[in-house]
């Protein structure tokens, strides 16, 4: 069994290990590297640097702006046709490669598994592409008829100076359809993160708020904020809160569609999955239209459990507790029964997980219930709030990047605008941390685990060599290296094709997988027996 | 035969990916070369994420990662910094750069920055032991990714093969075939007895195997002292009848240093494969080995045993242009009726190839398109009701859709295991089709048989 915090208890070693791995770096790097990586130790919350620019050529996980607009947060949506103003490949690598899931509504659209791009051509970067994405959006509109259409810059556009804001307004107009222009060339910012943002103010300015027939009267609905349907996680989600009896107006935005999002301002409440990707969105909902969010993590059955008696407190509803205790109390039975024949094969092993802006830390909750540790961790596209708190969201110093990605600012709607509780209380639970708060990651992880920031190929590669981990939970870029090492490595992004893993039936998912990989025979097999010892001996027999 | 459907000007489901994606999988070919992007991060990203899709092996592209400030001052800087980063990290013998929409919008001048390079950190790059550093420009709105993966073939070539010495060797330019190909490959031009630089040769870069420690730059590739030795060799064999006559690495060859230039089709199917052996003849100057004429026998065998299951079945077949040739003419020679042959690229040769590889047995030539999508093929499809499909991953959806089998080759496979492993080239890949081939008609008239079918 390879070795456990506990049993090492030496954050010697961890400090050794930082000094060796960033010594190969040229100096200036290293001291930026240096930054990235730090040691918990006992009631001590380290500051860690995050969010700023990749170092050329390391071999990063990150994507680019694009890929956080397009690829994360506005993709999913379901029923609306989403084009790529640009060169192909960017649509193409963003085609169905997220695995979101949509279950069409009642009209049947259902545009996920489709690529629409402008291919633009030498002409179109030398001429402008403003008329070829004019011709696409129409021609969208006269194929399809969707409710909606987005359109995503890619490198070329801004630089080329297209006016994709004006065609967006224009072709608004004349065809009647909602067309909504993203400028997310593959360049801004740091990582996808900066992708993330841009989403974000454009559909709250567009999308969020704008139906008001159909008042809903329910109590207990909510929006969920951050969760992208991957594998089928926000379906596992719904099936417990409509268990529960809480109605769930819209997911931010996996299985979205836009009607829905349009009446998501209807909620009482906001649940934050994702925090990197979407606490904007809880934060101008909150302003605008006065709806409380709370920070969830649906991944590991106490995870869900929490989640869930974090909606029932918020609602204080004897009625409604009292089922949601129900919902737990059977859920986890069922949950801890069919997770316990794997955890028995798991306890003990160790875990590092590098993805995300919230995986990482997501997934740790669960490990601990599989009695496995989590030695290392770190985000690749998180900023500082994700890991230390958003307590110090003031102490973050803006930088050219960030300030290159605009912010806006949010007044309360008029029209719209409904304290869900009194204001007292408000400022109660806010007080306590238990509205619009995130302690981030770091707080919850035990001594000596080690936290490294955008990590590179490298640097992975000295870990697994130094720590020799059980698995490494990473993405597809990673894995495959990873897998080299003979260290099974568990894709978060994708699940390996797997999943649900969110929710209690997911987190039975997860132990069965992460068994199924730890456990592989083939990992004992690399090594041929003539590599380790001869097995036959030949004698001469009388 | 029909016109093109042209009347879209956007793109659904392309059938085409980009330039620099080509020009990577090239670059991984060539040993101890780690290739480079000059752009934005998320092009290295995305494009390692596809390739790893369908190879499930380790696949790293570095990247200069240009944001905003380099976008307006260039991207000399993070280039040279980059380089500088990968060398300390991986010690490559060679760099291959290409560049992506972002560099070439803004007219960053890559070769300039690659020469200054070289003369601010001459100590450093021979601390590094002078790797070379082999440039290449692929702007994704100009060209699909073949187009990406031989101009860096071209760019290696032109920069690097010399002929300091005559080599009794033949280079050889098979254009993007799978690893278990390339393996092939080598293993016929053994057979021969000839020696042979393939390049590029992915076979063990892009198909290693299980280990225990990693190796950051994966064994194999085409080694660059034979790179260097090219110009030299006694002949240069180039499969792909779409780039005939174009800007190819064995034209730069032939113009240079006047060494003979064989080309080919890509060699799928029994013809395709017999005029690629004729060259290894010539080449060589002995007969084909046995080992090779009796696979040729048993291919024809089993053209003659499986002939009742396939003829006249009618078949669509799109993706990169010298595959989709190759399979063609293939399907013709087994009996079959190739309707639509599809290609988001386009070639001057395309059209003359599929008439060439078609002409003398198929009596009405299928339909041919070239630069379009599978929303142009979907709507010409449908009329032609095929009872097969071939290509990539990407046509699963229109598979489904029509209730039509669809039998994967090409690239990207990303919803079928072992893509990369599949035998395309030569008697033994027209073997392994055409052994698929049946077998999925079979299943199909089986499945859907009230009576079943249990000899067949």
């Amino acid at each position: 069994m390879s070795p456990t915090i506990r049993d090492m208890n030496n954050i010697m070693d961890q400090e050794e290990f930082i000094r060796d791995v960033t010594s190969v770096y040229p100096n200036k790097v290293a001291k930026k590297r240096l930054k990235h990586i730090v040691v918990k130790s006992e009631g001590e919350n380290p500051e860690i640097e995050a969010n700023v620019r990749t170092i050329p050529g390391i071999i990063t996980q990150r994507g680019c702006c694009y890929a956080g607009c397009k690829g994360v947060v506005i993709g999913p949506i379901g029923d609306m046709v989403h084009i790529v103003h640009g060169p192909i490949g960017c649509s193409f690598y963003a085609w169905n490669t997220r695995r979101n899931m949509f279950r069409p509504r009642e009209d049947g659209a259902n545009y996920l598994n489709y690529c629409f791009s402008t291919d633009m051509q030498d002409s179109d970067v030398i001429f402008g592409g403003e008329k070829k994405l004019r011709q696409a959006i129409q021609e969208a509109h006269d194929i399809f008829k969707p409710k909606a259409i987005s359109v995503h810059a890619t490198c070329p556009v801004g630089l080329i100076g297209d006016d994709i804001q004006a065609v967006a307004r224009e072709m608004t107009e004349k065809t009647g359809t909602l067309v909504i222009a993203f400028n997310c060339e593959g360049y801004k910012g740091v990582s996808q993160s900066g992708g993330h943002h841009i989403a974000n103010n454009k559909l709250f300015e567009n999308v969020v708020g704008k139906d008001d027939s159909n008042p809903i009267q329910d109590k207990f609905v909510i929006n969920i904020l951050g969760e992208y349907n991957i594998g089928g996680d926000a379906w596992e989600i719904e099936r417990a809160f409509a268990k529960c009896g809480i109605r769930i107006i819209s997911t931010f935005s996996g299985d979205a569609s836009i009607d829905e999002m349009r009446r998501a301002h209807q909620a009482n409440l906001n649940l934050v999955m994702c925090h990197r990707s979407i606490n904007y969105m809880a934060e101008m909902m909150e302003n605008a239209f006065g709806i409380p969010w709370i920070k969830v993590n649906f991944i590991g059955v106490k995870g869900m459990s929490k989640s869930l008696r974090k909606v029932a407190k918020y609602f204080d509803d004897p009625e409604l507790t009292q089922k949601v205790e129900q919902v737990i109390a059977e859920e986890e039975a069922e949950a801890y029964n069919l997770i316990a024949d794997h955890s028995d094969r798991l306890r003990g092993k160790t875990a590092m997980l590098f993805v995300g802006g919230s995986r990482a830390h997501h997934y740790q909750e669960l490990f601990t219930e599989l009695g496995m540790e989590t030695t290392v961790a770190g985000f690749e596209f998180a900023h500082r709030d994700d890991y230390e708190g958003r307590h110090v969201l003031p102490d973050v110093k803006p930088d050219a990047d960030s300030r290159n990605i605009e912010e806006i600012r949010v007044e309360q709607d008029e029209n719209r605008f409904r304290p869900r509780i009194p204001v007292e209380q408000m400022k109660e639970l806010q007080k306590e941390g238990f509205l619009g708060s995130y302690e981030g990651m770091i707080p919850e992880m035990k001594h000596g685990a080690m936290i490294i920031d955008d990590i590179s190929h490298a640097e992975l590669e000295q870990l697994i060599l130094r720590f020799k981990p059980d698995v490494v939970c990473s993405g597809i870029k990673d894995k495959y290296m990873i897998e080299k090492f003979g260290v099974p490595s568990k894709q978060l992004h994708n699940y390996d094709y797997s999943g649900p893993y969110a929710g209690f039936r997911g987190a039975v998912n997860f132990a069965r997988d992460i068994d199924m990989m730890i456990n592989n025979p083939a990992w004992k097999m690399i090594k041929a027996p003539w590599d380790i010892e001869p097995v036959l001996r030949a004698e001469t027999v009388a | 035969m029909k016109a093109l459907a042209e009347h879209f000007v956007s793109t659904t489901n392309s059938c085409k990916l980009c330039k620099p994606l080509g020009a990577c999988l090239a670059f991984r070919g060539i040993e101890g070369c780690v290739p480079f992007l000059h752009g934005s991060q998320g092009c290295a990203t995305y494009m390692r994420r596809y390739i790893i899709s369908h190879f499930r092996e380790p696949m790293d592209i570095a990247s200069s990662s240009l944001g905003e400030k380099s976008a307006i001052y260039g991207g000399g800087p993070n280039l040279k910094l980059g380089l500088r980063n990968l060398m300390n990290k991986y010690n490559p013998q060679i760099v291959g750069i290409a560049t992506t929409c972002l560099t070439e919008t803004i007219g960053d001048d890559t070769s300039r920055y690659v020469t200054e390079f070289c003369q601010e950190f001459e100590e450093f790059l021979n601390f590094h032991g002078r790797p070379e550093l082999v440039t290449v420009s692929t702007p994704s709105y100009s060209g699909s990714y073949m187009e990406g993966f031989h101009a860096a073939v071209e760019s290696v070539v032109a920069k690097l093969a010399k002929n300091e010495a005559v080599v009794d060797s033949v280079n050889l330019f098979p254009g993007f075939i799978s690893p278990a190909d390339t393996r092939y490959l080598k293993e016929i031009l053994a057979d021969f007895g000839l020696k042979a630089t393939v390049l590029p040769d992915i076979s063990e870069t892009l198909d290693a195997p299980a280990l225990a420690g990693y190796e950051k730059i994966p064994a194999g590739g085409a080694r660059l002292n034979d790179i260097r030795a090219m110009g030299g060799a006694l002949a240069s064999v180039e499969f792909g009848r779409s780039i005939i006559g174009s800007h190819t690495p064995g034209n730069i060859l032939l113009q240079k240093f006047h060494q003979p230039l064989y080309s080919s089709g890509t060699p799928i199917g029994l013809q395709e494969t017999d005029r690629f052996f004729e060259i290894l003849e010539k080449l060589s100057g002995i007969p084909t080995p046995e080992k090779h004429a009796l696979e040729r026998g048993r291919l024809v065998d089993s053209y003659i045993d499986g002939h009742k299951y396939v003829f006249g079945q009618k078949a669509v077949i799109y993706g990169e242009m010298d595959i989709v040739i190759g399979i063609t003419s293939l399907l013709v020679e087994t009996g079959m009726k190739p309707v639509l042959v599809a290609t988001g690229s386009s070639s001057k040769n395309f059209r003359n190839a599929i008439e060439d590889v078609c002409s003398g047995i198929l009596e009405e030539f299928p339909v041919v398109m070239e630069d379009v999508d599978f929303f142009d093929i979907a709507s010409e499809i449908k009329s032609l009701e095929p009872n097969l499909l071939l290509g990539n991953s990407k046509g699963h959806r229109l598979s489904k859709e029509m209730d039509v089998p669809l039998i994967r080759v090409g690239f990207p496979i990303h919803d079928r295991f072992g893509g990369h492993r599949q035998f395309s080239i030569g008697y033994r890949g027209a073997q392994n089709l055409f052994d698929l081939i049946v077998n999925t008609l079979i299943q199909r008239k089986q499945d859907s048989s009230d009576i079943g079918y249990g000899y067949i």
